[in-house]
């Protein structure tokens, strides 16, 4: 078997195919930081009511992403959602860090805003949030605004 | 009168009929290609001409309409966003829309019209002028020899050519969009990333151009093999070979994209 001008051309048609993959996968998409997460420790938080939030969707503390969420559950048992966080092991946080569920933008994903408190311990892999904050509910925030309204109304006349 | 009624309904049978035993015959040739040109790895040569043929000699139409596409949809998609003060998104936009439809779609329909044509028309004539026959006398493998090649070949194109078209439109997307428009460069290519999964939209659009490069080359080999060796026959198998594996990339790109993006 010979080398040939073809091999040439075949070589660099499947080089370039392969740069476009990577073009793709590392400029167009997040395959540097799905691949880039490092150790994590799971972290657990109850959440009354979680709207829109999907897994995979991020963990922020002060903006800066830490974490993504791993999974949601229904616990039968208490009636909540679970939301199992996967947080990076550099970032420790403080055993009564408050997560809430907030919406970046008026119209944007979901996503967890991690708050932290005062404790001197850390938590550990598998622990809880103790403090959570639902998702806001626009209908219900919207119905609430209305109530009131009507209720000052009232107490005008 | 009997006559009359019977008449249709009898070529209607037979076409029903040859339809079925076509497509069996079909899919034992698409058996029979899988099972015989594994032999074709060790005459890799063959498979690289193929390559050639099918992929690099594809390579100018693909980039030059990737680029295009990419472009309008940059343009597109601005006009919209910039209504609702996202135009930010403009690269989201052409990255989900390329990444995951676009790019394996358009790429594998041009293969079809460009690669795919060519194939059945040089298999056609290849049966019409009795080389596959004289082949067979001389107790080579036409299958092993010519067909196996083509096959491996338009494979290993596609995925790479659907990369490319998708690659080099987010390009021309950039090239409207930040270039000539003004959109903010870096929230241009953070949304992009942000909104880019390379589990869910990358590696499916691969997926998805895998499975059009089979149903394509499977589908342009079997016409041209199957093809009545006259001029006729192959000019009809050549414009069969176009329609029926651009419907079929279509067909299967609903079907792929049903599985893979049900709106999770």
């Amino acid at each position: 078997m010979e080398r040939t001008v073809l091999d040439l051309w075949v070589g660099l048609f499947v080089a370039a195919g392969i740069a476009a993959l990577l073009v793709l996968a590392l400029k167009v998409g997040n395959a540097s930081t799905t691949f880039n997460v490092g150790e994590t420790y799971h972290v657990i938080g109850e959440f009354d009511n979680i709207g829109g939030l999907k897994v995979r969707a991020p963990v922020k503390s002060s903006g800066v992403v830490v974490g993504r969420v791993d999974k949601i559950q229904f616990d039968n048992e208490r009636f909540r959602a679970r939301v199992v966080m996967n947080i990076d092991k550099r970032y420790q946080f403080p055993r009564d860090t408050s997560a809430s569920i907030l919406t970046s933008g008026l119209l944007g994903e979901q996503y967890i805003g991690l708050e932290a408190g005062g404790d001197s311990e850390n938590l550990k892999d598998g622990g809880r949030f103790k403090l959570t904050q639902s998702a806001v509910v626009l209908e219900k925030l919207i119905g609430q605004f209305l109530y009131n309204k009507a209720a000052e109304g009232d107490g005008k006349k | 009168m009997l006559d009359r009624v019977s008449a249709p309904l009898q070529r209607l049978g037979r076409q029903v009929v040859n339809a079925i035993w076509r497509l069996g015959y079909a899919s034992r040739f698409f058996l029979f290609v899988l099972l015989r040109s594994g032999t074709g790895f060790r005459r890799f040569q063959l498979i690289i001409k193929e390559i050639y043929f099918t992929g690099v000699l594809s390579l100018i139409i693909i980039i030059v309409s990737g680029l295009f596409v990419g472009m309008v949809l940059a343009l597109q998609g601005y006009e919209t966003l910039q209504k609702y003060g996202s135009s930010e998104a403009v690269g989201t936009l052409v990255a989900l829309s390329l990444v995951r439809e676009l790019g394996p779609v358009v790429a594998a329909l041009l293969f079809a019209s460009r690669a795919g044509s060519a194939m059945t028309a040089e298999i056609g004539l290849m049966k019409a002028t009795e080389q596959i026959s004289a082949m067979e006398m001389m107790a080579v493998d036409p299958i092993a020899r010519v067909i196996g090649p083509r096959f491996w070949g338009g494979l290993i194109s596609m995925p790479l050519l659907a990369a490319m078209f998708s690659a080099v439109g987010v390009f021309g997307g950039y090239l409207i969009a930040v270039v000539l428009i003004g959109v903010d460069e870096g929230a241009f290519w953070s949304q992009m990333q942000n909104a880019v999964d390379f589990r869910d939209d990358i590696v499916n659009g691969i997926i998805k151009s895998v499975v059009f490069g089979v149903a394509v080359t499977a589908i342009a080999l079997f016409e041209g093999y199957d093809a009545p060796p006259t001029a006729e026959g192959v000019s009809h198998a050549t414009t069969r070979t176009v329609v029926t594996s651009s419907l079929a990339i279509l067909g299967l790109d609903f079907v792929l994209t049903a599985f893979m993006f049900r709106g999770a």
